[in-house]
């Protein structure tokens, strides 16, 4: 899918700034994998795994990176303002950092309406040296709203290496002194994720206050198609091959026995024809038109 | 005629948030303070009546508190959201304006964020350059969000009712000086519909409009000008967004002559919308050129004599009325 959206991107296909999530998958895949429709997901501008993860439908996702009216959105939204409310991603937000007090809103609603729904944040490294961050660790805690927070720790701030930002290397760090539960795992093994965030989710739900998690991650391409990318060492082939968070899964798989030998060739020839099949059928769907955009200033239709 | 009685802006404010948290529990308050009643009382009874559940203190995280104000609003609740000086809302424009205002267009219309944010501003307490702006220009130019600056009490009241219960995100802009002036009103208020003016009375010779603590000077300026002859129309939009144009219109067609008023900055004002809007739909109307009214492009000093001399009053909406009129005080 990313890989297809970078294509269609260079082709003029799917517009505006793409920020795509190549590498960075396993964390998307193990953290929305176990959660509910109810509880809310927020997402920044390279949500596109968040999305698909928490149950949006790819071609609804790729009309939207398309514009089209058939769209997640209705082609309103664009890629970095993916919403599907009927799966609980309440929000993908292009502003660094602006989308973690909206978790903290939709776990304070959760919890005044008596349920046990929690809510997830997703950002990167680069929005925990924004004020809203560490704002939102304190009041999650003051408060003990259920909310994880998870930071996909890529190593850059845009095109600027984590190093330059900050002294302190961990994220995890940065939220020492509060009372909450806090945990680095590698963001390319989606088993270890998979536990990690289990075992989280589990006490968030019990009530018992908000948790951390870092998933280290390496993202595979620029900070958006079409960068510069000049900032940092490319990543060799058969070091990739090494950390891909996919083909670990595979081999795990192998080892473990849950996957035959002609499994992943079949797995992926599946995806591309279900991506094929979905920019056929965002191709044929209209642009939205201004009629719709105006109606939707104001809630109600007035304008 | 419903019953009255004698009560203060202030206490329109907190009665009107208390009424609608006793029909709606989905309704609750959040912000700095607020427990406490805030530093002009404005929620003051509401954590008795309803508990800290639902009346949230919190720290001085104005982005946060926003956001979080915006995230329960998407998720189903009615916050009502205090911003303790609307001079602090800068902290709080991400919140504002990347996310409510935008998120029910750029989902397609998926998320609603049913919020108020109530603010107040507004100078004349000598709380200097940072506790004493009018800044609701810079939220009219932001499409999604809803602004209302209620004049009198029973405005306040019934706006917010209105606020509370409306679809999208409204800001409530209101102001400080005004707080404690004892006014009359019904016991029971009903809603005021956002997006409709006032006619606060009627006249002949020039229309004012005039916005929130600008409006009782203008009626001041109004009284004082009737005694000389001249009848003046003073008109309260209310609502800022969606601005009621008609009404201001309709009186342009009976008096030619147009005076807009506000103690917000004058340049890039609210005021210069309003003109603009008048003069491309009622040109012909026109008898002589509008004239505005607003304080001058410099921050709000703290020394009294300053703060005075800079504050727009009735004499300088007298001097635009007269203006219009081509004459100019004596002397």
């Amino acid at each position: 899918m990313e890989e297809r959206v970078g294509q269609l991107k260079r082709a003029g296909e799917v517009h505006g700034l793409i920020h795509l999530s190549v590498g960075q998958e396993g964390v998307a895949a193990a953290v929305c994998g176990q959660l509910r429709d109810d509880d809310a997901v927020y997402s920044g501008h390279r949500a596109h795994g968040h999305a698909l993860a928490k149950g949006a439908p790819l071609p609804a996702v790729l009309a939207e990176l398309m514009g089209r009216v058939d769209g997640l959105c209705k082609g309103l939204g664009g890629s970095m303002h993916l919403v599907d409310v009927e799966h609980g991603l309440l929000g993908a937000t292009g502003v660094v950092g602006g989308n973690i007090p909206m978790a903290l809103g939709s776990a304070l609603a959760a919890r005044m309406r008596g349920s046990d729904a929690v809510a997830v944040v997703f950002f990167g490294d680069g929005a925990v040296q924004a004020g809203q961050f560490n704002e939102s660790i304190n009041i999650a805690t003051l408060w003990k709203l259920p909310v994880v927070f998870v930071c996909e720790n890529n190593g850059f701030a845009e095109f600027s290496p984590r190093s330059s930002h900050t002294i302190v290397e961990r994220v995890s760090d940065v939220v020492a002194p509060y009372d909450l539960p806090r945990e680095t795992v590698d963001g390319n093994e989606l088993a270890s994720i998979w536990t990690v965030f289990g075992r989280m989710l589990a006490a968030v739900r019990a009530g018992e206050g908000p948790a951390l998690l870092e998933c280290l991650t390496h993202r595979l391409r620029g900070h958006y198609e079409g960068d510069p990318d000049r900032y940092r060492e490319a990543v060799s082939k058969a070091e990739w091959q090494e950390k891909d968070p996919i083909l670990r899964l595979q081999r795990q798989g192998a080892a473990d026995g849950w996957l035959a030998e002609g499994d992943p060739a079949e797995l992926e020839a599946a995806a591309r024809a279900e991506v094929d099949e979905a920019v056929e059928a965002a191709r044929r769907s209209p642009f939205p038109d201004e009629a719709l955009a105006a109606s939707l200033v104001r809630a109600g239709g007035m304008s | 005629m419903s019953d009255t009685h004698e009560t203060t802006y202030a206490a329109a404010v907190a009665g009107a948030i208390g009424d609608a948290m006793r029909v709606d529990p989905t309704v609750f308050v959040i912000g700095e303070d607020v427990t406490a009643g805030g530093p002009f009382t404005t929620t003051a009874g509401l954590a008795d009546e309803f508990g800290i559940e639902r009346v949230l203190d919190t720290p001085i995280s104005e982005a946060t508190i926003c956001g979080i104000a915006v995230g329960a609003a998407q998720s189903g609740l009615r916050p009502v959201l205090e911003i303790m000086y609307i001079d602090f809302i800068t902290l709080a424009l991400d919140q504002l304006v990347n996310q409510a205002a935008k998120a029910h267009f750029m989902s397609g219309g998926q998320l609603t964020v049913p919020m108020v944010l109530r603010t107040q501003g507004g100078a004349g307490h000598r709380s200097g350059a940072q506790h004493s702006q009018s800044m609701e220009s810079w939220l009219t130019h932001v499409p999604g969000l809803t602004v209302v600056m209620p004049s009198r009490a029973v405005d306040a009241a019934g706006l917010l009712a209105s606020a509370i219960a409306d679809p999208g995100p409204v800001v409530v802009v209101e102001n400080k000086t005004l707080y404690f002036r004892k006014e009359t009103v019904p016991v029971h208020v009903e809603p005021v519909p956002i997006g409709k003016a006032a006619i606060l009375r009627p006249g002949r010779d020039v229309t004012v409009v005039a916005l929130s603590r600008l409006v009782h000077e203008a009626l001041a300026a109004a009284e004082e000008l009737a005694t000389e002859g001249i009848e003046v129309e003073v008109i309260d939009p209310r609502t800022l967004v969606p601005l009621d144009l008609e009404t201001i219109l309709e009186s342009v067609r009976r008096t030619n002559r147009l005076v807009v008023a506000h103690e917000a900055v004058q340049h890039g004002g609210f005021g210069a919308e309003i003109a603009a809007a008048v003069q491309h739909a009622g040109f012909d109307d026109l008898d002589a050129p509008i004239e505005r009214v607003g304080a001058p492009f410099q921050p709000i000093p703290v020394s009294p004599p300053l703060e005075d001399a800079y504050l727009p009053g009735a004499a300088e909406v007298r001097a635009a009325v007269l203006r219009t009129l081509g004459r100019s005080e004596p002397g």
